[in-house]
């Protein structure tokens, strides 16, 4: 979707503000926000890319408005209900519905320490051949999907070139909508900074974007 | 509906009861009434810990991971190592993950690239989508890291960030910006500065900092300190 969370190349957003010695957390709802987020990802029904979607699908005013871990409170809540861990009258009443289940927690302290220390890896061992080599040109697609997608705005139609390949993973844009993994190579291709942005920019520099086998086609 | 969902939002934290089962009323400023925020998430909280989703003791574990185990410190460690050990420095280039492996510390949710800044190249790491960044060897991300400012001009105008950190590079020097628009994580190795040739690798470690690991700033030379 070209939503607001899209925001590469954007004006408009004010200097960076840098706060010295920052804490992790900033108020203690926001640690356990991080938290709860963090503690129902093991035993969730949906993916890291329902995730990401459930931030971008926040209406963009709201978006801008929030600060991050109100963003990630707002997702937890509608993810929560739409998959039907907990009901919206729950939600408004804070308590258990009379007679509903209990649940067994899918994380607990001990594992904690573990998972932190044992990550699993999203990539996949390649299951087809790549379609581009490192060093072939080629042009980021000017597709518009209304879905959830990871090509950013700013790339469409430029062309750049394979720099590496990362590998196969699942496809996003079709992952999260449950239209199937459609798992394919996903490769850093280098855009040269003049591509992107004119002649205003310096010759010698680039951005080098992640991009899906899907969002290119040969140039 | 989306006055719907403010609707219930606020109904959550007005629904809120006051007993605390865990005894973590901590807020420092008990003078303000606490946020519209505060109670909705602990009144979410309590809802999916007496709904059995979520072990209390799960939550103050994660919280306590990321405020005093998992941090910069990680990846700093890292940094030295590679600038210690050009055998260490080849396996990162190789495998990251492998190598910070070594180190004991794991990759997640996807795979690690360590990208090697010089006098001629910078790198400089972004995500303009979210904010996505090596969380399990820098800790989470600072705010900034996460906003909209650092987020829609680094790709259009990286020198420009870069100055408004304090970093001026040479026209000569070429930037290079990694938009984490994927599951692969991008982890700066700064320049090993002058002045460092005789420390160890604890020594080293200690002049790291993250934003020379995010590649916003240069790790400074020891006599003038480390932090940022």
């Amino acid at each position: 979707m070209n939503g607001i969370h899209d925001m590469g190349g954007m004006h408009g957003m004010g200097p960076i503000q840098y706060e010295k010695n920052e804490p992790v957390f900033h108020a203690r709802w926001e640690a356990r926000t991080y938290a709860l987020n963090a503690a129902i990802r093991p035993g969730r029904k949906w993916g890291i890319d329902a995730s990401r979607y459930g931030i971008e699908i926040i209406p963009a005013a709201d978006y801008l408005r929030m600060s991050y871990y109100e963003r990630w409170f707002t997702r937890l809540v509608e993810m929560l209900a739409k998959h039907g861990l907990v009901t919206r009258a729950e939600i408004e009443s804070g308590k258990p519905a009379p007679g509903s289940p209990k649940a067994t927690p899918a994380l607990t302290a001990g594992m904690v320490g573990r998972r932190a220390a044992s990550g699993a890896p999203a990539r996949q061992a390649p299951s087809s051949p790549s379609r581009f080599k490192v060093g072939r040109r080629v042009r980021a697609r000017n597709i518009h999907p209304a879905g959830h997608t990871r090509l950013p705005r700013y790339a469409r139609g430029r062309v750049g070139k394979i720099a590496r390949d990362h590998g196969v993973y699942a496809f996003p844009d079709t992952s999260v909508h449950s239209l199937g993994e459609k798992r394919q190579h996903v490769y850093s291709v280098r855009f040269a900074a003049r591509e992107l942005w004119g002649e205003s920019a310096s010759p010698r520099d680039s951005v080098y974007i992640d991009m899906w086998e899907d969002y290119l086609e040969r140039a | 509906m989306e006055a719907t969902r403010r609707g219930f939002l606020t109904a959550a934290g007005a629904a809120m009861t006051h007993h605390d089962p865990h005894g973590e009323d901590h807020d420092d400023d008990h003078q303000e009434a606490p946020s519209d925020l505060t109670l909705r998430v602990k009144a979410l909280e309590s809802l999916l810990v007496e709904k059995g989703l979520v072990d209390p003791a799960a939550l103050d574990a994660l919280v306590d991971t990321y405020e005093h185990k998992i941090g910069p410190h990680y990846g700093a460690r890292v940094v030295a190592r590679a600038w210690a050990d050009p055998a260490y420095r080849k396996r990162l280039q190789a495998d990251a993950a492998a190598a910070v492996g070594e180190l004991g510390y794991a990759v997640q949710h996807g795979n690690l690239l360590v990208v090697e800044n010089g006098p001629q190249l910078h790198n400089l790491v972004v995500c303009t989508l979210c904010s996505y960044y090596p969380v399990s060897i820098l800790g989470l991300p600072p705010v900034w890291y996460k906003s909209a400012a650092y987020r829609s001009r680094t790709v259009i105008d990286p020198r420009g960030v870069l100055r408004e950190f304090g970093l001026e590079l040479a026209e000569d020097v070429e930037v290079r910006v990694w938009d984490s628009t994927a599951d692969q994580r991008y982890l700066v190795l700064p320049e090993r500065p002058p002045g460092s040739e005789r420390l160890g690798e604890e020594a080293l470690a200690a002049l790291v900092t993250r934003d020379a690991m995010i590649g916003v700033a240069k790790v400074k030379p020891p006599h003038t300190g480390g932090a940022a």
